[in-house]
C-alpha cells in the first residue's frame, strides 16, 4: 500500500557547497584500501595473502561470524599490504590496481526467476551482501534471517546530500533487477521511498511499493521511513540497502560483474567548485579532493556533516559513503562567544541567535563545538527535531545507565545512531549522542542479540 | 602576544593540574574554547549552556532594577504614608533616593549570593575535577530576586551553603538535582528562621532595626508594612489597587512584585524558547481553577465572613495572579528544566498542580501564606512520578502494536 509521508519535526541544515550536477571522472586512485572498521561489529577472516594477484570481486576476507558475509575486492590487483593495529586487528588492506581491469565472471541471471536462496547465494559469493543492512542495531544483515520487509530510501535529506534523482538517473535497468531480486528475501514488501517532487527513478519500477515523502531532514533517514509505514516490534527485522548499492547489485544481475564504481559528490564550503565525480569504492581521499579545496584549514569528512568520519589526506572513501564533505575546522577561541548575538550560526533557539530570521539562508558552519561538554539540562528541544515516537532522552540516559530492559521498552529496536545526528547538533550540553546510541545497540546486540 | 594566546598559553600548562577547573570558568567566559567535533556530527548548533543561562539572566535584570526603586519606595511610604494609584512611571517612584536607598540594600545580597554560591561550585569542580557549570548563573541572581529585603547577609550565607550543597552538588552538580536550589534556599530561611522571614518588619528596608533601636530606647517612629498575602490571611482588606499590585508598586519578597515586568520576563522566555510556555500556561490555568473553586465555596455560603478562610477565599479567582509570588514562581522557577517534569505531556500536568496547589497552600496556610515556593518544591519531587506515567503510556503503545499481531498468528494457526 503505497503512502505519502510527511513529517512536520526536524530541521533542515543548509550549508554553503552544495554540489552542481555535473559529473566528472575522478583521478584513478593508484591504491585501494578496504577498512574492516567500516563494517560495524565484523571480525575479519582473511582469505588471501599479502602478494597475491586479485580479480574485482575476488573474497578478500569475510566475517568471522558467518562465512557467508564476504567481503570483495573493488578491483583487479595486487594485495601489496596488510596494515595492523594492537592484537594484531586488522586495519586496512591495501590493494593495487591494475591498467587493465579483471573481473571475475558470477554469471548473469535473470531476478525474476531466482528464488530466495539461489538470491542469498548469488549476492554472498559476489560479495554483495554487506550491502544489506539490517534493523536492530544497525549493522550487516544475517542471512539466515527473513525480513518482514526491506526498506530503500531514494530521498537523501542530510546536509549537502548527493540528490539521488541525479546519481541514479539512466540506472532503471540496473534498480528493477535489483529490487526484483530482493524481493525474493522478504514475505513482506520492498518499500521505496523518493521525494514528493523528485524525478527519480523509482518511479514506475515493478516489484516495489513507492512512497513519496515530504519534509524536513531525518525525513530521508531509514528509520523515520519505517516508523511510518511499518514499526520494527521486538523480534522482527527489517533490511535496508542503499541505493548507490542497488546499482551495483543489480550490474552484478544483469552483467556477472562486481563493479565497485559510484558516482559521489564532493562538498562543502572548503571545495572550490563542488560536483560529483565516478570513482570506485575504497578510493583514497586524496585521488579525490587533491587541488579542489580552498587554503583555509579543513575538515575532510566521509559521509555528510552530521553522520560522517574524521578523515585525514590519506584517508579513504567509506564503503558505503556516496558523499566527501570538507568544511572549515573550527579550532579557535570566540571572544565572548557564548553572549554576543549569533548571525552566521544555526541555531533552534532565539537565545539571542538569529537564525530563525532568515530560515533560506546558507550557512558556512566549522567544526568547533560552540560550547562545552555538559550535564543534560533543557529538556524538550529535542522533540522539536526528533520525529519518531520515541522519548529522546530518556533514551539516551538509559542506554548510558545501560538498563537492557527500559531500553529496549523505549524503543532502541527502530533507531540507529543517525537518528540522533539532529538531537546531537542542537544539544545545548554538547552530549555525543550519536556515539552514546551506537554503544548502547551494541550492548543490546551483544546480550539479546 | 595578545589575550587570547597568553590565556591558551596557561591553559595549555594546566593540564592535569587542580586549578584548570577554576581557570577554564574564567576562560570560557572571555572565550568560547577552541574546541573541535571528533565523530558523530561534525557541526554544532551555536547554543550552549552559558547562552542559555543568560536567556534566563536578561529578563531577571529589569525586575532587579524595577526591586531597587521599589525598595526604596516602600521605605518611604511606610514611613510617610500611602497614596493611591500612580502611573508606571510616576516621579514618587523613580527616584534617585528610591533607587540608592535599594541598591545599597539589594547589591550585597547580590554580591553574597554570587561569591558564597560560586564559591562553593568551583570548590566541588576542582576536588571532582570537572568544568564549573553555569546553573549557579541563574540562581544566584535569583536568590536575591526571592528573599524578603531585610534578610541578613549571615542568614542568606547559611541558606546558600545547605542549599547548593545539600540541594544541588550531593547529587552531582547542575542538571541532576531534584529540587531547584534557588527555592531550596528560600525554604531553608523559612523554616530555619521562621519568626525573622514572616510578619511585616522583614519586607520592609531597614524596619527590623528601627524596632530594635525603639526597644532600646530611641525615640524614634516604628514603621513596618505586610505583605498583601500577609493582610488578606489575617483578614484584612486590600489596601491597593489593581494596577499597584500589577506594577509592583507593592511589599514583598524583593523581585516578585511586579507583575507587568514578571510578565515580560515570561514572554521573553517563551520566545527564546528556553522557559517552557506549557509549564507557564498551565500553572495559570490552575491557579485560575483553584481560585474559582474557593470563589464558588464562598459563593455557596459554605464559608462565610468571620471564618479564618473567608478573606482569601473570597479573593477574586485573578487577583491570586498578580500578588504574592505566584507570577514569579511560574516564570522564573517552575521552568527550571532540572526540576521540571521533562516531558512536554508531563509539563502540563506538572505546571497545572503548581498553579493548583499554590492557591490552595495560601488560603489554608494563614501562618506562611505563600504558597508557590512550597507548591513548586513538592512537585520537583514529584515530577519524576509524573513522567514515569507518561512515558509507560508510550512503552505501552509499542507493546500494543505488538499485541494484534499475536493474536493473529494464533488465528493463523488455527486454521
Amino acid at each position: 500500500m503505497s503512502k505519502d509521508i510527511r513529517i512536520k519535526k526536524g530541521l533542515d541544515i543548509k550549508l554553503i557547497g552544495v554540489a552542481e550536477k555535473v559529473t566528472e571522472k575522478a583521478k584513478s586512485s593508484n591504491v585501494y584500501t578496504l577498512i574492516p572498521e567500516n563494517f560495524h561489529t565484523i571480525i575479519p577472516k582473511l582469505t588471501v595473502k599479502v602478494g597475491a594477484k586479485l580479480k574485482a570481486g575476488e573474497t578478500v576476507f569475510y566475517s568471522k561470524a558467518n562465512e557467508t558475509v564476504k567481503f570483495p575486492s573493488p578491483v583487479s590487483g595486487e594485495l601489496v599490504d596488510i596494515i595492523r593495529g594492537d592484537k594484531r586487528k586488522i586495519l586496512a588492506i591495501k590493494i593495487q590496481a591494475d591498467n587493465q581491469q579483471e573481473f571475475i565472471d558470477f554469471g548473469s541471471k535473470d531476478p525474476k526467476a531466482m528464488k530466495a536462496d539461489e538470491v542469498k547465494n548469488y549476492l554472498s559469493n559476489a560479495g554483495c551482501w554487506p550491502f544489506i543492512m539490517q534493523r536492530p542495531y544497525d549493522v550487516i544483515a544475517n542471512p539466515d534471517n527473513e525480513p518482514k520487509a526491506i526498506f530503500i530510501s531514494a530521498y537523501a535529506s542530510a546536509p549537502l546530500a548527493a540528490d539521488y534523482d541525479y546519481v541514479l538517473a539512466g540506472k532503471e535497468k540496473e534498480l528493477q533487477a535489483a529490487v526484483t531480486a530482493l524481493s525474493k528475501l522478504t514475505p513482506g514488501e520492498v518499500h521505496v521511498s523518493v521525494g514528493k517532487n523528485g524525478n527519480s527513478p523509482f518511479l514506475g519500477l515493478d516489484n516495489i511499493t513507492l512512497h513519496k515523502v515530504t519534509g524536513p531532514h531525518p525525513i530521508g533517514n531509514i528509520s523515520t521511513q519505517i516508523a511510518k509505514i511499518d514499526p520494527i516490534n521486538k523480534g522482527e527485522v527489517i533490511w535496508t540497502v542503499k541505493p548507490q548499492d542497488l546499482v551495483i547489485i543489480g550490474e552484478l544481475l544483469l552483467t556477472g560483474k562486481f563493479n565497485a564504481e559510484r558516482i559521489i559528490a564532493l562538498v562543502g564550503s572548503s571545495v572550490n567548485k563542488p560536483k560529483y565525480y565516478i570513482t570506485k569504492i575504497g578510493a583514497d581521499i586524496s585521488s579525490l579532493v587533491e587541488e579542489k579545496l580552498n587554503e583555509v584549514e579543513s575538515r575532510l569528512i566521509s559521509g555528510n556533516v552530521l553522520t560522517g568520519s574524521n578523515e585525514s589526506k590519506k584517508g579513504v572513501l567509506r564503503y558505503y559513503d556516496n558523499l566527501i564533505t570538507v568544511i572549515p575546522e573550527g579550532n579557535d577561541y570566540e571572544f565572548f562567544g557564548w553572549s554576543k548575538p549569533v548571525f552566521n550560526k544555526l541555531s533552534i533557539t532565539r537565545a539571542a541567535t538569529f537564525s530563525w530570521l532568515f530560515p533560506n539562508k546558507k550557512y558556512n558552519l566549522n567544526t568547533n563545538t560552540n560550547g562545552e561538554h555538559r550535564a543534560f539540562v533543557l529538556t524538550g528541544e529535542y522533540e522539536e527535531v526528533f520525529p519518531l515516537d520515541i522519548y529522546p532522552m530518556q533514551i539516551l540516559k538509559s542506554c548510558m545507565y545501560k538498563d537492557l530492559e527500559e531500553m529496549e521498552n523505549l524503543g532502541m529496536y527502530e533507531v540507529a545512531p543517525e537518528d540522533f545526528a539532529l538531537t546531537e547538533f542542537i544539544c545545548v550540553s554538547k552530549q555525543p549522542h550519536q556515539e552514546i546510541i551506537r554503544k548502547g545497540l551494541d550492548l543490546m546486540l551483544k546480550e539479546i542479540g | 602576544m595578545g589575550l587570547k594566546e597568553k590565556l591558551h598559553n596557561i591553559k595549555e600548562k594546566g593540564k592535569d593540574k587542580k586549578w584548570l577547573s577554576a581557570f577554564s570558568a574564567f576562560h570560557t567566559f572571555l572565550y568560547t574554547p577552541n574546541e573541535t567535533t571528533h565523530s558523530g556530527g561534525h557541526i554544532k548548533g551555536a547554543d550552549d549552556l552559558k547562552r542559555t543561562m543568560t536567556a534566563v539572566i536578561i529578563p531577571l535584570i529589569p525586575i532587579l532594577i524595577f526591586a531597587m526603586f521599589n525598595v526604596g519606595y516602600q521605605q518611604h511610604i511606610a514611613i510617610h504614608g500611602y497614596q493611591a494609584n500612580m502611573g508606571f512611571f510616576s516621579g514618587e517612584f523613580w527616584n534617585l533616593d528610591n533607587f540608592l536607598l535599594g541598591a545599597t540594600k539589594l547589591i550585597p545580597l547580590l554580591l553574597v549570593s554570587y561569591v558564597v554560591g560560586l564559591g562553593i561550585e568551583v570548590f566541588f569542580a576542582t576536588i571532582n575535577n570537572h568544568e564549573v557549570e553555569e546553573g549557579y548563573f541563574v540562581t544566584g541572581m535569583l536568590i536575591p530576586l526571592i528573599v524578603p529585603v531585610d534578610t541578613p547577609l549571615w542568614m542568606l550565607t547559611v541558606a546558600i551553603v545547605f542549599g547548593v550543597v545539600i540541594g544541588k552538588e550531593v547529587f552531582g552538580g547542575t542538571g541532576m538535582n531534584i529540587l531547584n536550589p534557588a527555592l531550596t534556599i528560600r525554604a531553608f530561611l523559612f523554616f530555619a528562621y521562621p519568626t525573622w522571614m514572616s510578619g511585616d518588619k522583614v519586607w520592609i528596608a531597614g524596619a527590623v532595626e528601627r524596632s530594635k533601636e525603639i526597644l532600646a530606647g530611641a525615640h524614634l517612629d516604628a514603621f513596618s508594612g505586610e505583605t498583601i498575602l500577609g493582610g488578606l490571611a489575617g483578614g484584612k482588606h486590600l489596601a491597593y489597587s489593581v494596577t499597584d499590585m500589577f506594577y509592583g508598586f507593592i511589599p514583598g519578597s524583593v523581585g516578585e512584585t511586579s507583575t507587568l515586568l514578571i510578565l515580560l520576563g515570561g514572554i521573553y522566555l517563551i520566545y527564546t524558547k528556553i522557559g517552557s510556555w506549557r509549564i507557564m500556561l498551565s500553572a495559570v490555568i490552575g491557579a485560575l481553577t483553584m481560585g474559582l473553586i474557593f470563589n464558588s465555596v464562598v459563593n455557596e455560603g459554605w464559608i462565610v465572613e468571620g471564618s479564618k478562610f473567608y478573606t482569601l477565599m473570597n479573593t477574586p479567582f485573578w487577583e491570586h495572579l498578580i500578588i504574592g509570588g505566584f507570577a514569579f514562581g511560574v516564570v522564573f522557577m517552575a521552568t527550571d528544566p532540572v526540576t521540571a517534569s521533562q516531558t512536554n505531556r508531563g509539563k502540563w500536568i506538572y505546571g497545572f498542580l503548581i498553579g493548583f496547589i499554590s492557591i490552595m497552600i495560601r488560603v489554608f496556610n494563614p501562618a506562611y501564606p505563600e504558597g508557590v515556593m512550597l507548591a513548586i518544591l513538592l512537585m520537583n519531587v514529584f515530577s519524576p512520578t509524573i513522567d514515569h506515567y507518561v512515558i509507560a503510556s508510550n512503552i505501552k503503545k509499542r507493546l500494543k502494536r505488538l499485541k494484534p499481531k499475536t493474536v493473529y498468528n494464533v488465528k493463523e494457526y488455527r486454521k
